[in-house]
């Protein structure tokens, strides 16, 4: 019995000091990003690529996604709406509900899936193979010339495809409520001119999916350099990305919702 | 450190972890030398290079390269002094995104402001050098395996370095790559006025080249010479490894348990 609690207890010491070295380790290795990013300031078209691999090569999924999230919410919001006579409120239901959460948070879950799982599958590949090995033999930073663009180009990209997929959200949603439905176009876009604030709604909104985009790609880049140079690893590595990176992006939005919009 | 040796390990002992690699290592590399290191696989030759390369440091000794001491030298310091070395990974290491032609240029742009005509130039120099000229424009995945290997030596070489590192360079290689290979690092070597340092198992076509042969076994130099002397090496450790015997010193068997107790009979008969 004491010997079953003494296993148990040592198993939950690991993995917290497991946790606590790597909340270490991801934190010593955003460091070195950070400051190797001035590389990314002299040679523009390093981080112009990597958000043409990161951003551009997954417009296509945002564009899709947000058009049907925007549909959908279209008919949800108008089914509960029209019960309290509410209907010409349907633009400013659509809106908010994108650019405050289902924007910033769905399109951050897709960047993770596509553009996450692709980052960390490169570095991966590129470590184990030795083509980062080869690059520090050729007195190539990997992290100045490789990581560091990869990274803002990621950063850049997130608010840019939120954006993008809320905008068709709410072109979903004038399509289902106005074209389809009939709600009155006027009404739909004047309510959501007068009820979506600049600054609560759309500013916080960017300032989450900055934030997804910071977390998204740093764990993508940190899964990716930190996988054992074997095919499973590249395999465990795509994987933890993506769980990773739903969970964090989940937490995240959950502690910026309460201090954006709660007043907490 | 002697001005004619432009590589010197001192003392050096190195451990991953509580694990010894490296212990007391001493080894010296004269300049414009082709030198092998030989040894069983994970006897430690590889981490020789890493240390020279500056990629690991040692846990005592020193490790100098052109009269620095490599392990003491700052991330700026470290980088300036690779600049004038080239290292061959064991299978190529080539950016699998870039063509042939920008793999080779890739240092070139990376060290120079030179202009497009003239990286151009001296890519399609160094491409003819390995045979290669004419698969300039191929992706990585479009060559052999010999052909990589002879890409990543134009790209080691694409700055003229001093110091020429190939790790494992024949391995895998059909039996004309691989004596392209090794002619090809005796004649760049000789050409480029560089020293080399290869890391290899592969007795035959190392002794061909190289003109000195330090041997490694389980982490301490157990023999060195000429590749001549070493033929005829009384050494059991060195006698078994040139003349690729299966009885000698190496057992055959990975240490384990009594083999009748494994299979549960009791005791041997």
């Amino acid at each position: 019995m004491i010997g079953t609690v003494d296993r148990g207890l040592r198993q939950i010491g690991h993995k917290v000091v497991d946790g606590v070295w790597k909340l270490g380790a991801i934190a010593r290795f955003a460091w070195y990003i950070l400051s190797r990013s001035g590389e990314c300031a002299r040679r523009v078209q390093l981080t112009l690529n990597e958000i043409y691999f990161s951003g551009t090569l997954s417009l296509i999924i945002i564009i899709v996604s947000g058009l049907f999230v925007g549909l959908v919410l279209g008919l949800q919001g108008y089914e509960t709406l029209k019960r309290y006579g509410s209907a010409e409120a349907l633009g400013t239901l659509v809106a908010l509900a994108l650019v405050r959460e289902l924007g910033p948070v769905v399109s951050a879950l897709l960047f993770a899936s596509r553009a996450g799982s692709a980052i960390t599958a490169k570095i991966g590949i590129m470590k184990s193979t030795e083509q980062l090995s080869a690059m520090e033999m050729m007195a190539v930073d990997p992290f100045a010339r490789v990581l560091s663009p990869i990274f803002w180009g990621g950063v850049i990209s997130m608010p840019l495809l939120a954006a993008i997929f809320s905008a068709m959200g709410i072109f979903g949603g004038y399509l289902i409520g106005v074209v389809i439905i009939g709600v009155d176009s006027g009404a739909f876009w004047s309510q959501m001119q007068a009820n979506v604030d600049l600054r609560d709604d759309i500013w916080n909104g960017v300032i989450k999916s900055f934030v997804f985009g910071v977390a998204v790609t740093l764990i993508a880049l940190f899964e990716g350099y930190d996988t054992p140079p074997t095919a499973e690893g590249v395999s465990y590595a795509v994987t933890r990305t993506v769980v990773t990176s739903a969970l964090v992006i989940l937490a995240l939005d959950f502690v910026l919702t309460s201090f954006m919009f709660t007043g907490v | 450190m002697s001005a004619d040796n432009l590589v010197e390990l001192r003392d050096v002992e190195f451990r991953y972890d509580a694990r010894p690699v490296l212990t007391g290592v001493g080894m010296t590399i004269p300049r414009g030398k082709v030198v092998a290191i030989m040894g069983l696989s994970g006897s430690g030759k590889t981490t020789v290079l890493r240390l020279i390369g500056g990629q690991v440091k040692p846990n005592a000794g020193t490790v100098s390269v052109a009269g620095q001491p490599i392990h003491e030298l700052s991330h700026g310091e470290l980088y300036k002094l690779r600049r004038r070395m080239g290292m061959l990974f064991q299978f190529g290491a080539l950016f699998t995104d870039y063509s042939v032609f920008e793999n080779v240029a890739f240092p070139l742009r990376e060290h120079t402001r030179l202009p497009e005509v003239m990286i151009r130039d001296l890519v399609l120099m160094k491409l003819n050098a390995v045979g290669l000229r004419g698969a300039a424009q191929l992706k990585p995945a479009e060559l052999s395996g010999g052909m990589a290997r002879r890409v990543a030596l134009a790209r080691a070489i694409a700055l003229d370095p001093m110091l020429i590192m190939y790790d494992e360079p024949f391995t895998g290689l059909d039996p004309i790559s691989t004596g392209v290979i090794a002619n090809l690092i005796r004649k760049l070597n000789d050409a480029l006025g560089a020293t080399s340092i290869i890391v290899t198992h592969d007795v035959n076509e190392s002794f061909k080249i190289v003109d000195h042969v330090y041997f490694v076994s389980a982490g301490v130099i157990v023999a060195e010479g000429t590749p001549q002397s070493l033929r005829g090496s009384t050494v059991p450790f060195v006698h078994q490894f040139v003349h690729g015997e299966t009885d000698g010193p190496v057992p055959f068997h990975y240490p384990a348990d009594d083999y009748s107790k494994d299979l549960g009979l009791g005791r041997t008969p």
